[in-house]
């Protein structure tokens, strides 16, 4: 079984016949390159010129996260799986504003469904949160009569928003996000989404380095709204279903302290600690499985990003229409 | 190895360019995905491929590059058709390694299929097809009755190829295959 790396401390991969080592002053750790899935760089890597080659070879993408937690961009190895029939069904898909607003406005559906099952499990005990779940109800029975991107875009925008304000009442005092931060993050709670988010945008790359999926050609995104933007629209399906739930977990079980911040209001990251915190239930998570109604067998929730991908695969083929993913469990 | 074009007789040149003119070349892996599923055939032609990580995939890979390494040649022809054989006094008998005999059927026209366009060279030869894990080898021999068939099938690989994806009908080898993910993973 391949699995996910995660380097939190400084280093250097160095390459020995077959092994992939990381070394630094306190360790030297072999990594098994045929069990390698991809790599995260939250440290400072170096790593040699034969390395590189090997982990090309293997389809081993890096990925460079700076010391905020932001994602900084990957060494991603030359495609292997391309399918020129694909790349041009996708590409139609985005260039014919139709058959473009169908699936953006799918990837909002799907966005806030889950966002909706995270809300209405914590208003079981919580009843002002009814308050923003009729909020977002209302602002989502809008979508089906946008006609442009921004349109679609601005009601995923005000869903998001209640959907913070919401949160906000869900987390402890000093948890809460008040308001959204990015560059830098303000406090802790935008430091913890950032990270996350970041985290949820590489993973979600992994996977479609995985299929013939072109990463650059997006939807409800403008494809040069970053590298690799599929990979966005994709992330916001599943923000709320690994990221979200990773983080509520962490502040209402009390898992972070004072050690797990570094820096100050307005100006905040993780250290190492929050880091390889967070990171380990992030992988946790993805690890858990489910028993999945179609294939009749348990699926790790990462392997449901695969098959989220699979099913966009089918939409830009003509097989089958693209219904995205909401959580049934 | 490649073999070098043959003198040939004018009506064997055109059954071999017809199997890789028309655009699409015809492959030993398409005649048999052909018997197995329609799905899985177009979704190879299409360059859509899942294999890199399937266990089933990797043992099928391993059991051939471990046995026969000894006695055998490989050939390749036109790019097209990857094979190992061996000579039998004067006869060439082609190999072939697989896994089950649950696939017989594709087992033995992917074979047929080496044996037609290796007869479209005017190069005339038999098969074995070997199945180490349970001990048991299979003869094939191409009769005429084949060689028709064959064109069929051609044409019909052709047809499915330029047209739209099948829909994927699950049968019993359905979550054996690399992908049953692909087809079946939506959630209702």
């Amino acid at each position: 079984m391949k699995e996910d790396y995660y380097i939190t401390q400084d280093g250097g991969l160095t390459r020995h016949e077959n092994t992939v080592y990381f070394e630094n002053e306190n360790t030297k750790r072999a990594l098994p390159v045929n069990k390698i899935y991809s790599i995260y760089a939250y440290g400072r890597l170096s790593f040699s010129s034969g390395v590189v080659d090997y982990l090309a070879k293997s389809g081993i993408p890096i990925h460079f996260f700076n010391y905020y937690g932001f994602y900084e961009g990957s060494f991603y190895p030359r495609e292997t799986l391309i399918s020129g029939d694909l790349t041009v069904k996708q590409a139609s898909n985005y260039l014919d504003s139709a058959k473009r607003l169908i699936l953006a406005k799918s990837f909002v559906e799907g966005a806030c469904g889950n966002i909706l099952r995270n809300l209405n499990y914590y208003a079981r005990e919580m009843k002002s949160l009814e308050t923003h779940i009729g909020g977002i109800d209302s602002e989502i029975a809008r979508l089906p009569g946008t006609n442009t991107i921004p349109e679609v875009m601005n009601v995923e925008g005000r869903i998001r928003n209640l959907y913070y304000t919401a949160l906000d009442e869900i987390f402890p005092e000093n948890y809460r996000i008040i308001k959204r931060s990015r560059m830098p993050p303000g406090n802790r709670m935008n430091t913890l989404i950032s990270f996350g988010n970041s985290l949820m945008y590489t993973t979600t790359l992994s996977e479609i380095y995985n299929t013939q999926l072109n990463p650059t050609i997006s939807f409800l995104h403008e494809p040069f709204e970053r590298r690799f933007s599929l990979a966005l629209d994709v992330s916001e399906i599943f923000k709320p279903i690994i990221i979200d739930r990773v983080i509520l977990k962490l502040v209402n079980k009390n898992m972070l302290d004072d050690a797990c911040f570094r820096g100050e209001i307005g100006d905040m990251l993780l250290s190492e600690k929050g880091k390889k915190l967070f990171l380990t239930e992030y992988n946790e998570k993805l690890s858990t499985t489910i028993k999945h109604r179609g294939l009749e067998q348990n699926v790790s929730f990462k392997r449901l990003i695969r098959l989220e991908l699979y099913k966009l695969v089918k939409h830009c083929l003509g097989e089958k229409e693209y219904k995205p993913l909401i959580m049934w469990w | 190895m490649v073999i070098a074009d043959t003198q040939l007789k004018e009506e064997d040149k055109t059954q071999s360019e017809n199997i890789i003119t028309g655009g699409m070349r015809i492959t030993g892996v398409k005649i048999s995905y052909y018997f197995i599923c329609h799905t899985k055939l177009w979704l190879f032609s299409h360059n859509i491929t899942l294999e890199k990580e399937h266990d089933n995939v990797n043992i099928g890979k391993f059991l051939h590059e471990d046995r026969y390494k000894r006695d055998s040649k490989e050939i390749t022809i036109d790019q097209t058709i990857s094979i190992d054989f061996i000579w039998k006094g004067d006869t060439i008998v082609l190999h072939e390694i697989k896994k089950t005999k649950s696939m017989e059927a594709a087992h033995r026209w992917q074979m047929l299929y080496y044996l037609y366009y290796l007869k479209s060279k005017g190069i005339s030869a038999t098969g074995e097809i070997n199945y180490p894990l349970v001990s048991k080898k299979e003869e094939i021999v191409l009769l005429e009755k084949d060689e028709s068939e064959m064109e069929n099938v051609i044409n019909d690989i052709r047809k499915i190829a330029m047209g739209r994806m099948p829909p994927p009908k699950k049968i019993r080898i359905c979550p054996k295959c690399a992908y049953y993910e692909f087809c079946f993973g939506d959630e209702v």
